[in-house]
């Protein structure tokens, strides 16, 4: 009696499970579908997609039409290049974080402490463009000095605080709004700008970072680089402290005992961070709408181009988005039980 | 125990991400400051100091109250349903059934479909007021005029895709937590005779308020930034909201002083979020 209500229980969650999976599903396979459609057949009334012939032709006019494959390589490029630049900053860090953390401040700040440091600075700045010649009442120097001096006094407080505060610190730069740096980073980025431009002593008007790997790898690195530490931070913690003492014991060079002992312990880890890190990169879009749009521009920037009212072919708009979302979907599906960890910042395991 | 020899070398090697990252948070900010101040349009260029008078038209600005109000909506909405949501789903997929790893995987695809896409989608192919799934289903039901949703109501519109990307993530999160909850409890649970709504009031809530709290607040942060959704889906006059006028400044009024006070004004939003998220993770890292 008791087994039979378990099996009516378990085949309604059954049928109701896979109702609303369908439905998370469905724009995804309502696309797909589109896709195979030829272009008339897709503004048909009633909705009959199921009943019109099946095409493959959408997926050759969209390489035709937008140059598939030109956004597919940039994306590629720019996710995976920024995923190894990041793992080059992080396996270092993450390696310093989990086994040897600093559990004080090495500078207590106060305010003295604080006004010391930017007058030092300010006057070390001071002396350094005085010894480059630069007109010391010169915007540009002026600007720079002012930059410099701002700067390097939070960085060596970011420096001086204990793990704990480090790494919390980082996770904050990862709130900081893209709104809050768009200025800033358009200023930078863009020919005769802030950087590239003509500053007397060398000319720089020829280069820019818009739209160019040189301006998104980087940039893509530092947003997913707190995610990263992070992740690597709590698959290293798991591996036990004893171990790379053991080997330090037996004589071990630090590079050995990175490149030898932790690294292949900490294979899995390693692979669902980068795979997260490639699917953030891959879908990230604030960025590559406004600072791409030819030779550098990802998927994202490809199928905006779709949203113009004259490139509304629903069944190449359909064709070009299942082409831009596979790969990553697929790497999705294998990675999403360890997704958790980095999404969460290690909050929830 | 970590010797001072390597807690020597760790802050060496630490030092480069802790740079890039510091570079990263104070060059721009420092610059968007010094710009709030400037009379500059990239027209006109540079004319001067102006004060705060960017702050001034940033916040008079007929379009920052609506778009101030846009977000908080869009981020409440939203919220509202992804986590409620998340928890109905968490717990549909912690119970055994058939076929659950593929309704696993069908349910957490959205969050892997890329903004840009998820927007055209849901616009063109589902929420277009003649072609689309919804005027289909509308029109089967005899309504005469399906509605239009990007017309009659972009912010809803907006809320409903930005929902359907984000439920996964909700529901992810949950479930894993979900899932280190004590079988033995569960079990005692259902001896005890508990029904479904004691049980979700005295045993899941209870364990799901961390996670929760941890969902709220990243998907705070994600949300405040929502911009692809609203700029490749035309809606940014009706369903803007702070990032897209900031957007909007530069793009199209070309206004990069009034842009990179606006910039500062969503920062300190942020922060104001990130405040509370960090103190909860730091919580968990000395725990």
């Amino acid at each position: 009696m008791a087994r039979k209500q378990q099996a009516v229980k378990t085949l309604l969650v059954t049928i109701l499970a896979w109702i609303v999976g369908l439905m998370m599903f469905f724009p995804i396979f309502w696309t797909a579908v589109a896709a195979l459609k030829t272009e008339s057949d897709a503004y048909t009334l009633p909705l009959n997609w199921l009943s019109t012939p099946w095409t493959l032709e959408n997926f050759g006019i969209v390489q035709e039409r937008s140059n598939y494959a030109l956004y597919i390589r940039n994306t590629v490029v720019i996710a995976f290049l920024s995923t190894l630049l990041g793992l080059c900053f992080a396996i270092p860090a993450a390696w310093s974080m989990a086994f040897a953390p600093v559990k004080e401040s090495s500078i207590s700040w106060s305010g003295k402490r604080w006004l010391a440091t930017i007058f030092l600075t300010a006057f070390f700045v001071g002396l350094g463009l005085y010894a480059l010649n630069w007109d010391l009442t010169d915007r540009a120097a002026l600007g720079l000095g002012a930059l410099i001096v701002t700067t390097v006094p939070l960085t060596l407080w970011v420096f001086s605080r204990n793990t704990t505060d480090a790494l919390l610190w980082m996770l904050s730069t990862k709130m900081m709004p893209p709104a809050g740096a768009l200025i800033p980073i358009y200023l930078i980025f863009t020919r005769n700008g802030l950087v590239f431009k003509d500053w007397g002593w060398i000319d720089l008007t020829e280069w820019n970072l818009m739209d160019s790997f040189w301006g998104m790898v980087p940039l893509m690195m530092l947003l997913n680089l707190p995610i990263i530490i992070w992740m690597l931070f709590t698959y290293f913690k798991e591996i036990p402290d004893e171990i790379l003492e053991a080997s330090r014991m037996d004589g071990a060079s630090l590079w050995n005992e990175i490149t030898k002992i932790l690294l292949p312990m900490a294979v899995p880890g390693i692979v669902s961070t980068c795979l997260l890190n490639l699917i953030l990169a891959w879908n990230e879009a604030f960025w590559s709408l406004n600072l791409t749009n030819r030779y550098a521009a990802p998927l994202s920037f490809m199928i905006s181009e779709y949203s113009s009212p004259e490139g509304q072919f629903w069944a190449k708009l359909s064709a070009a988005s299942l082409m831009a979302i596979v790969p990553i979907l697929i790497i999705g599906w294998f990675s999403q039980r360890q997704l958790v960890r980095g999404l969460t910042f290690g909050a929830v395991k | 125990m970590a010797t001072t020899h390597s807690q020597r070398i760790g802050r060496w090697v630490l030092a480069p991400s802790l740079a890039v990252l510091a570079g990263w948070a104070f060059v721009p900010l420092v610059i968007a400051i010094y710009f709030s101040f400037l009379r500059y349009n990239l027209q006109s260029d540079n004319t001067g100091w102006t004060g705060l008078n960017n702050f001034y038209y940033f916040f008079t600005d007929p379009y920052f109250l609506k778009n101030l109000i846009n977000t908080v909506l869009l981020v409440s909405f939203t919220l509202i349903t992804t986590v409620i949501g998340g928890i109905f789903l968490a717990l549909l997929l912690d119970r055994p059934f058939w076929g659950r790893g593929i309704v696993r995987i069908l349910m957490i695809s959205p969050f892997f479909i890329m903004p840009t896409v998820s927007s055209l989608v849901w616009k063109n192919l589902i929420m277009h007021p003649v072609f689309g799934l919804f005027a289909a289903i509308q029109t089967y039901f005899g309504a005469q005029q399906p509605l239009d949703w990007f017309a009659a109501a972009p912010l809803i519109a907006v809320t409903i895709i930005v929902s359907w990307q984000w439920l996964p993530y909700a529901t992810l999160i949950l479930l894993t937590a979900l899932q280190s909850l004590d079988e033995e409890q569960k079990d005692a649970s259902e001896m005890d005779g508990a029904g479904p709504i004691a049980y979700l009031r005295y045993i899941v809530l209870p364990h799901l308020a961390r996670p929760i709290a941890v969902v709220i607040l990243i998907e705070t942060i994600f949300l405040l930034n929502i911009f692809a959704e609203i700029k490749v889906t035309s809606a940014g006059g009706f369903a803007g909201n702070l990032t897209y006028l900031v957007f909007s400044d530069l793009n199209d009024s070309n206004d990069i002083g009034e842009a990179a006070a606006g910039g500062l004004v969503a920062v300190v939003l942020a922060n104001l979020i990130s405040y509370f998220l960090v103190r909860v993770v730091g919580k968990n890292l000395e725990a």
